[in-house]
């Protein structure tokens, strides 16, 4: 690849030529291109790493067009540019940014962020008179489209810039933003929209996104690379400790991490969950007896703790921080020259958006070290390091559009300037993840969010939008529109609740006034006994008492042994793509040498001890184990798809009358016990491996175990909030006592019995099986291993079994297990009773 | 699963009368041939609707199906029902004409009796039931509201008590009876009728010193758990 590709014949204008000048530098081929592009009224998509100076690419065009401008003009002029971010921290950190060329250059152009952080008084004076660029989240945007004259706001609109977008692409925030964008580009035909996104291995799905579909043709915005990146220099790191066969917590490697650390200037730890970061900093600090300066950064933490870990960072006092994927997006943090990433990476992409974040510089190689924390970890360390060598990227499937998004979409449009159900039926349709929506479900949408969609009773007299006799759909009561706005938004957090520091005064009231640390889940803090202690915020604390929302907590000593906070938080499973890559090394032995020798020996072990499957293949093995049956299969698709194939499993065995009691399951692997002789059925042909593994388990019998299951009713309490059906419980407003709220599963028991086909099942049903079971990768493989499942009948547990099996996180799946929670409670209160008195 | 015989936990006293927890939530009195259900709120789906929250209008619908299923079952002579039998005032006016028709069904060839909720203070007096703010029956009082200072035995409802049984590695939570000597209440029976945890402080004055004992709703009967088990929420 040459450095530089052929110029595209624009040239920049003079003040921008003297500033980069001024700074020694020269515009890169990209960032010329991307002005090109946009000169002619293309839309495009730049494709680069971190430091290639992606950002200003992205806003060069609007600079350089808004600097043509004469001052009257400018004066004159509306909002011109909006740039979208999935973090309000980076569109603030973005502006600041970009304040600096331009008050170098002299340019009077007004640049302003809106958040939900931005007073009521300034976004009520956005509405009225915008800046010339605003930086703003998708939320926010929603909200302007939803205003009465968003026509006006945005119909003189120039550019969009939507920033980390292959991230923004896979969630329904997507949804809503894709949404958004097709009510941008009708409102404002001519605008330009430039996304910017790190490497990924499908650029199209992307570029898709970016411009308005239209039936029956697929149409791309243009793409535009970065060429001639230094390569990373990664390696996996070496403890002196042997690898564990299971676990997650790397306990080995903390002293070469705590070296590794030492030896640079300045370094990031990147840690998949919560609990690992504060297992990770508690870890390092045990070793630091040069009280190098480490901290620690995750989402839970207070913001204001975390800004100040950011500020400190950015002037470079820090030599180390531990972090979760809070600071996996762009922002710029300073002058990292080392990555570590804890753990195994479970996907390329995710693993060189982390590598990005050191050396900011294009021209210099990164630096990253992997560290494994178990046996199979090494093996996706290796093979993640082979994907990046190649520049592989792992990429996850195009979204099918959200219909509780729609809902809400549906509501601000209404609130808008109202519309023309056939008009926005096609407007909505030329959002990529809604191309295929059909107009059944656009209309059931539609009655749903009008009168809640019944099939046997409307809500006429309640109706939150109505048609009126001109054919327009309008908001139908202030009241509704005040309901939208305070519902916008995708995300549905747990509710979490602050933790306090402060004791209790001895009558049990709480001592006030002491720091808020940061928030927890609730149902962490519910399950807290007075008395225990759990690390957080790096410190080691003793759980005082719940007072009100807020969790009161004292500093323990030291030297007590912590119960960890058990977050549910930032597991992610682990990549197709590399689970392709590790399936072909477990094949190929001689790929093993790279490999720490207790892992080869270990897979090597296996071959001799049961059998390696080849990379198309599907091992399955059988064995008795005390007084169990263990049936364990490795099929290498990550967590969640092995969850529902362990559930779907079970019920096939309990069906067979072997008596399933549990089952295990990680990344690699699903392990299934039974009080019935497994091996024995299938040696004597009562239990059949292709009938066990058909792909007909993905249809009743998940459709028997999904209605009943939390997974559902999960998926379902988002959908109703999301789309409106209940209301967003906002903080502060669920003080204990009489609040309006309703169980949602109560909803879903009502709804599922009397309109099993209802929109909003159909919603929560789609979600349940994208994001929370893995249906479509569990179809896939079942698909794939048709004819190619090896069995191997063993006597006693398989190398790599001990690996599955040694997974925390058990679970029971014995039928009725509820029923006999109860039933053994109320054993134990008959022994109480049972018991002689007087104790 | 072990199926444990202990019928002498699915029952208790309380004065004179012998009460039996049933599973679907209603209390069950056979020497009275006496049905007593807390808290069916009737229409609380369009009363939410009301307000914008287009919850299903089937939890009417729903809680009358499982009241019918309970009488074909028990055949009451009476049926009491311990207030907060409507959501709200217009809740009757709005009851669908199927549901209402349901509803008359049920009251043929027996008496019901309405005690006055907060939810309902006036409950309406063209369905020929009796109403009153509390009954009185071999000296235990019917009321909605459990009453600290009154004279006790009391059955009542209002609270919507439920319980978090701690089993091995799980919990389970389920509306529940919460009952000592002196004192019943009953789970509420309406289908979109939630539940508070009987551990929180609400039921603190009622069952001092955790002097009580919870019947767990389970699939075919109810399960008699004692405090040591439950969970906070």
């Amino acid at each position: 690849m040459s450095r530089l590709p052929k110029l595209p014949s624009v040239t920049l204008p003079q003040p921008f030529t003297d500033w980069f000048a001024s700074r020694g530098w020269q515009p890169r081929a990209h960032q010329l291109e991307l002005l090109d592009k946009a000169s002619q009224g293309r839309s495009a998509l730049l494709v680069a790493p971190t430091g290639a100076g992606k950002t200003l690419a992205g806003f060069l065009p609007s600079l350089v067009d808004l600097a043509s401008l004469s001052p009257n003009a400018l004066k004159k002029r509306g909002l011109h540019t909006l740039y979208i971010s999935p973090l309000k921290a980076l569109a603030v950190d973005i502006a600041r940014n970009l304040e600096t060329p331009v008050s170098e250059m002299g340019l009077p152009f007004t640049i302003e962020t809106r958040t939900g952080d931005t007073p009521a008084h300034k976004r009520a004076r956005q509405a009225e008179r915008p800046p010339h660029i605003l930086l703003t989240t998708p939320e926010q945007l929603a909200l302007l489209l939803a205003h009465r004259k968003a026509g006006e706001l945005f119909g003189g609109l120039k550019t969009i810039i939507l920033d980390e977008l292959h991230a923004l692409v896979t969630s329904k925030r997507g949804d809503l933003l894709s949404l958004d964008l097709a009510r941008l580009h009708r409102l404002a035909p001519d605008c330009v929209a430039i996304g910017l996104s790190a490497t990924v291995r499908e650029p199209e799905a992307l570029q898709r996104y970016l411009v308005p579909q239209e039936a029956g043709e697929t149409r791309l915005a243009d793409l535009v690379t970065v060429a001639g990146e230094a390569k990373a220099k990664i390696g996996i790191l070496k403890s002196a400790n042997r690898l564990p066969l299971a676990g997650h917590t790397a306990l080995a490697s903390m002293p070469e991490i705590y070296n590794a650390i030492a030896a640079h200037h300045m370094t990031l730890v990147f840690v998949n969950t919560r609990m690992q970061a504060e297992f990770v900093f508690q870890e390092l600090w045990k070793l630091n007896e040069a009280s190098l300066p480490i901290a620690l950064h995750h989402g839970s933490l207070d913001v204001g703790q975390r800004r100040k870990v950011e500020a400190a960072m950015v002037s470079g006092t820090l030599k180390a921080i531990v972090c979760t994927a809070t600071l996996d997006l762009g922002i710029d943090w300073g002058d990292v020259d080392l990555v570590i990433n804890v753990g195994a990476p479970k996907g390329a992409s995710r693993l060189m958006q982390r590598i990005g974040r050191s050396n900011h510089r294009l021209d210099e190689p990164s630096e990253a070290l992997l560290v494994p924390a178990n046996r199979f970890e090494a093996m996706e360390c290796q093979a993640a390091l082979g994907a990046v060598e190649a520049a592989a990227q792992d990429t996850p499937d195009p979204r099918i559009g959200a219909l509780d998004v729609l809902a809400q979409h549906v509501l601000g449009m209404a609130c808008a300037d109202g519309f023309i159900a056939d008009e926005l039926f096609r407007e909505v349709c030329s959002a990529t993840p809604y191309a295929d929506l059909t107009r059944e479900d656009f209309n059931a949408v539609l009655d749903f969010a009008a009168t809640g969609g019944y099939s046997l009773r409307a809500y006429e007299h309640f109706a939150k939008i109505k048609r009126g006799k001109d054919g327009v759909w309008r908001i139908a009561t202030p009241r509704a529109a005040q309901q939208y706005r305070m519902n916008i938004g995708t995300i549905v957090e747990a509710t979490m609740l602050k933790v306090r520091l402060g004791r209790m005064t001895k009558a049990g009231t709480p001592a006030r006034g002491g720091r808020v640390l940061g928030e927890v889940e609730d149902y962490f803090a519910e399950g807290l006994v007075l008395g225990d202690t759990f690390i957080f915020a790096g410190e080691v604390l003793r759980f005082e008492g719940l007072v009100g929302s807020e969790v009161m907590v004292a500093r323990a000593s030291h030297s007590v042994d912590p119960k960890i906070p058990a977050y549910a938080g930032g597991k992610f499973p682990l990549s197709t793509f590399l689970a392709e890559r590790v399936r072909l090394m477990l094949a190929d032995p001689k790929s093993w040498k790279s490999l720490p020798s207790e892992v080869s020996e270990w897979l090597a072990w296996q071959r001799d001890k049961s059998v390696l499957p080849l990379a198309d293949e599907l091992l399955v093995e059988t064995f008795p184990s005390g007084d169990r049956h263990y049936l364990v299969l490795y099929p290498f698709e990550g967590r969640l798809a092995h969850q529902t194939l362990g559930v779907l499993l079970t019920k096939r065995l309990e069906r067979a009358r072997l008596k399933p009691l549990g089952f295990v399951c990680n990344d690699y692997g699903v392990s299934i016990w039974a009080m019935g002789d497994i091996g024995a059925a299938l040696r004597e042909g009562e239990l059949r491996l292709d009938t066990l593994l058909s792909e007909d388990m993905l249809g009743d019998d998940l459709e028997e175990w999904l209605n009943d299951s939390s997974i559902m009713k999960r998926a379902f309490r988002h959908c109703a909030v999301i789309s409106g059906l209940i209301e967003r419980r906002h903080p502060g407003q669920e003080k204990t006592g009489k609040q309006v709220t309703i169980s949602t599963d109560l909803v879903y028991e009502v709804l599922r019995r009397h309109e099993p086909d209802h929109i909003l099942l159909k919603a929560a049903r789609m979600d349940a099986a994208l994001g929370l079971l893995d249906l479509k990768r569990l179809g896939d493989m079942l698909t794939r291993i048709r004819g190619h499942v090896v069995l191997k009948p063993l006597d006693r547990i398989s190398p790599l079994a001990v690996a599955v099996l040694l997974e925390i996180g058990r679970e029971s799946v014995y039928g009725e297990a509820a029923e006999s929670v109860l039933a053994e409670a109320e054993h134990a209160l008959l022994a109480q009773a049972l018991e002689p008195s007087g104790s | 699963m072990t199926t444990l015989e202990v019928p002498v936990l699915s029952e208790f006293g309380l004065g004179d009368l012998i009460c039996i927890p049933d599973p679907s939530g209603a209390l069950w009195i056979p020497s009275e041939q006496l049905l007593v259900v807390a808290d069916l709120h009737f229409e609380k789906g369009s009363a939410f609707a009301r307000r914008g929250s287009f919850l299903p209008p089937y939890d009417s619908r729903e809680t009358l199906a499982r009241l019918a299923r309970l009488t074909t079952r028990l055949k009451p002579k009476t049926i009491l029902a311990l207030g907060d039998t409507w959501h709200d005032g217009g809740g009757n006016d709005r009851m669908d004409r199927d549901d209402a028709e349901a509803f008359a069904q049920l009251r043929h060839g027996v008496d019901w009796i309405f005690i006055t909720g907060n939810h309902d203070p006036e409950p309406p007096r063209d369905l020929g039931a009796t109403v009153a703010d509390a009954f009185t029956l071999k000296g235990v009082t019917f009321r909605h509201e459990p009453d600290v200072l009154a004279r006790l035995p009391e059955i009542a409802g209002h609270l919507h008590p439920a319980a978090k049984v701690k089993g091995r590695g799980r919990a389970v939570r389920r509306k529940c009876f919460i009952a000592n000597e002196a004192r019943c209440i009953l789970p509420a029976f309406g289908s979109y009728a939630g539940g508070l945890n009987v551990l929180d402080e609400a039921f603190r004055p009622l069952f001092q010193r955790g002097n009580f004992t919870t019947h767990v709703l389970g699939a075919d009967r109810a399960y008699a758990v004692g405090p040591a088990l439950l969970l906070p929420d």
